[in-house]
């Protein structure tokens, strides 16, 4: 039946919300097949239509035609919704990630996926940088509003020295609890390297 | 995931396009030749005029609606009579799962096709009826697979997320304090995370 590996690429995409499956390089290359080979059918049909009216009688090609501009067009925004999507959560990624993206996410982009990433990160830290005198906000923190400049975290990965903004070294180790100032440890809460603990 | 995706005529959306995948029973009106295809329990290579078949919504749309209408479609089965009047006698007592998936998002496409607007009426109805019980049921703490099962699509976007924001006004009640969170992408790609084999040993 035609439109249906496209329509499949589509159901990837959401039976995976939120997380991104590997790029289907084999799925989209068939569907371009089709379209290309419905399009090249269209293109002989209507020079057959055309040659068969010359002569006077002749099938009547039109119906089909449109059928298969119809399917043609299921296609197409079928392919570019996959990709479309695709976009809109690699985006998200870069605000909950971070620039840097964990190596098991990054080898299901495709090639042109990870350039717009890194190319999305630039952009968004020349704009970042640009705002304010001294050094820009970073705006992908205080998310809400703090009630305390100092917060007690659990760290759950063993995740090394981390170079605090005064300059003093911490060392990070899996389990242990820490009382750092909020602002250095809001971005670390993000990508799951420390616990929050209220008590 | 937002839920007004499908609410506007939104050429990307995910949603729409797996609604618009659901199939419509269609008559063709006219012979539709080299086109045998269509039709999975036929071998001739063209389709006649009158072969009924029931072609998925986005094929079978915008060849009936045109000047000069390839097919004709009618109802599918949930939205006629027999259907409506169950849902007007109790529309919360019934499984809307199982009449399809997209039981309101294929409603407002095929509700042009009853020029009596019942179907239009139907949707409504059911929407209202069922409303006030899926409200109750998102404020449980605890949720009931049974009763998540007979919601169709629409019913359980809106149902998680009127969930989740009562369990956010819930602990802020709780305490004031927000407790800072890791950003949901990094939650469920720990949770994701295979085992390397290489840690083990």
């Amino acid at each position: 039946m035609y439109g249906e590996s496209a329509c499949s690429l589509v159901k990837e995409l959401d039976r995976n919300r939120g997380t991104l499956p590997p790029y289907n390089n084999e799925l989209i290359g068939e569907v371009e097949k089709e379209i290309c080979h419905l399009i090249q059918q269209n293109v002989a049909d209507d020079f057959k239509a055309h040659e068969d009216s010359n002569v006077g009688a002749g099938l009547d090609y039109t119906a089909t035609i449109r059928t298969r501009h119809a399917i043609i067009q299921r296609n197409l925004r079928c392919l570019l919704a996959y990709h479309y999507n695709r976009l809109r959560c690699l985006r998200t990624m870069r605000w909950e990630f971070g620039s840097i993206l964990p190596p098991d996410i990054k080898v299901n982009l495709s090639h042109a996926e990870s350039n717009w990433f890194s190319k999305y990160s630039s952009m968004l830290a020349t704009y970042m940088r640009s705002i304010g005198d001294d050094g820009g906000v970073n705006l992908t923190i205080d998310l809400n509003p703090p009630k305390a400049l100092y917060i007690e975290v659990k760290c759950l990965v063993d995740y090394g020295q981390y170079e605090l903004s005064d300059g003093s070294l911490v060392l990070l180790k899996e389990s242990n609890r820490y009382f750092l100032p909020r602002a250095e440890c809001e971005d670390l809460i993000r990508q799951g390297v420390f616990q929050h603990i209220i008590n | 995931m937002s839920l007004c995706y499908s609410y506007t005529p939104n050429y990307f959306s995910i949603e729409d396009i797996l609604v618009t995948q659901e199939r419509i029973p269609s008559k063709f009106l006219v012979n539709v030749p080299k086109l045998g295809k269509l039709n999975p329990s036929a071998e001739e290579n063209d389709i006649k005029q009158g072969t009924a078949l029931d072609l998925p919504f986005w094929l079978a749309d915008p060849l009936s609606f045109a000047r000069h209408p390839l097919i004709s479609i009618e109802l599918p089965r949930v939205y006629k009579e027999a259907y409506r009047e169950i849902l007007k006698a109790d529309a919360t007592a019934v499984d809307l799962h199982k009449l399809g998936l997209y039981f309101y998002e294929l409603g407002l496409y095929v509700k042009r096709l009853d020029p009596r607007r019942e179907v239009e009426a139907i949707l409504l109805h059911t929407f209202r009826s069922r409303f006030k019980e899926l409200m109750d049921f998102a404020d449980d703490v605890v949720c009931d697979p049974v009763k998540q099962n007979r919601l169709d699509m629409f019913e359980r976007t809106l149902f998680q997320k009127a969930h989740f924001s009562r369990m956010q006004l819930k602990s802020w009640l709780n305490n004031s304090e927000m407790r800072l969170e890791a950003a949901t992408m990094v939650i469920n790609h720990k949770k994701r995370k295979r085992i390397d084999v290489d840690d083990l040993f």
